[in-house]
């Protein structure tokens, strides 16, 4: 399945500056394998060693948040928009000091 | 009953109505179910947005709790609203209360804090909201006698929800199927969403989030994200990420098609809504899909949202943000 996927700002190092980079896969595991083949280092910013999405990264397929549709096992059309964005409740708080004050 | 001793008593209750122009199928019949949409007004509370509800419960639990006492300064992180609803409180109650607020906030934030009494400590636009939360934590650590009441973590902003917001909906709509809120501190989701799933069998929690311009994400670390402690995935079954064109576009529809004029956070709430409303409705399924209007559009007439094209619009409304 050849899918459109966006690039934050800060992973663009990945794809030569690229905003959004083309990809194929049956789900979205299958799409991250196919993405690091030619953007070596990006699979393992979006996935974490056990294999599950980083706490902190966000990916949506048509606009839906993929936790809530199969996680990495989301499966994908042709001309589905992917995108990948950093948590945010709104910016750069250290998440190990974000524990609440009171 | 209308009648209150004070205005703080007047939080709440707000309305709750039906869009018969703006539902996919209002009217049901034998084989083809209704779909409907039902706005519940939040911009009818005291300040004019949803969140006088977390602000009177945060209060009242720091009463009952000692930490708030008569002549205390409240610290808060905010956008706009919760600051807001958190002066008016303080007004009436004789708190002082500094609120810190990201720069790209809305003109008419920072005049109706200021005209409330509020001190606004603004912190970098790039930061977003993550930001003003870290400034908080810090001024709250250099200024051990203020008291900081946290809405991303407290759960008495969730709890307002589950007491009011939740049993107000299941009250004037039994036969609800999906819920739909925006995603920030989390805490209408979380107790709303906690409360209906206890009450509803098989009912939808729908999430918005804003999803913002490269201006907004651009310096977001990855490894440095942030998610607020109230909140917990379990409740929801579905979240959406709205761009600002789609927002803006909802919001206009909403005062075309029925007349209501809400903030820009309500577009994406909208626009989730309507795509759940079209999946049960493909579906064959019956739905009554009660969604949140956070607050009115008044005070976001300054970022151009309602007039010239929405392109423009949008181009304008990057950058800032509006939920």
């Amino acid at each position: 399945m050849a899918v459109e996927v966006k690039i934050p700002t800060i992973l663009r190092t990945y794809t030569d500056g690229a905003k959004s980079v083309p990809g194929e896969g049956a789900n979205l595991a299958a799409l991250f394998e196919d993405l690091e083949s030619r953007h070596a280092g990006l699979r393992s910013r979006l996935i974490t060693e056990d294999g599950s999405l980083h706490r902190f990264v966000n990916v949506y397929v048509n606009d839906e948040d993929v936790r809530f549709t199969g996680s990495l096992d989301t499966t994908l059309s042709d001309g589905d928009a992917v995108t990948i964005l950093p948590a945010v409740a709104g910016g750069s708080l250290d998440p190990r000091r974000a524990a609440p004050t009171r | 009953m209308t009648r209150y001793d004070s205005l703080a008593d007047a939080v709440g209750n707000t309305p709750l109505v039906g869009l018969p122009r703006l539902s996919p199928r209002w009217d049901g019949a034998a084989g083809q179910p209704a779909v409907r949409l039902w706005a519940k007004l939040e911009d009818r509370n005291p300040t004019g947005s949803i969140k006088d509800r977390a602000a009177l419960a945060m209060v009242a639990a720091a009463e009952a709790d000692g930490r708030l006492s008569p002549g205390c300064t409240i610290l808060e992180p905010t956008s706009g609203n919760t600051g807001i609803s958190l002066a008016m409180i303080a007004k009436l109650k004789g708190y002082g209360i500094v609120c810190v607020m990201p720069e790209n906030t809305s003109a008419e934030r920072r005049q109706l804090l200021e005209m409330f009494g509020a001190r606004i400590v603004s912190s970098p636009a790039a930061g977003g909201s993550n930001q003003a939360v870290a400034m908080a934590k810090q001024l709250a650590a250099e200024n051990p006698e203020w008291v900081m009441l946290y809405q991303y973590g407290n759960p008495a902003n969730a709890q307002a929800h589950y007491d009011g917001t939740g049993p107000e909906i299941l009250a004037d709509l039994p036969s609800v199927t999906h819920f739909v809120a925006g995603l920030g501190t989390t805490g209408t989701l979380m107790g709303a969403g906690r409360f209906l799933r206890e009450k509803v069998p098989g009912i939808q929690v729908i999430a918005a989030e804003p999803r913002y311009g490269e201006l907004v994400y651009g310096l977001r670390n990855i490894d440095e994200g942030f998610v607020p402690e109230l909140y917990d995935d379990s409740v929801l079954t579905s979240r959406f990420s709205v761009t600002s064109y789609d927002a803006l576009r909802r919001t206009r529809d909403l005062v075309e098609s029925e007349g209501i004029f809400a903030g820009i956070s309500t577009g994406a709430i909208l626009h989730a809504a309507l795509a759940t409303a079209d999946r049960a409705l493909k579906a064959g399924q019956q739905a009554d899909v009660v969604f949140l209007v956070c607050d009115g559009g008044w005070k976001y007439l300054s970022t151009g949202a309602y007039s010239g094209s929405l392109q423009q619009a949008a181009e304008q409304l990057e950058g800032q943000l509006w939920a």
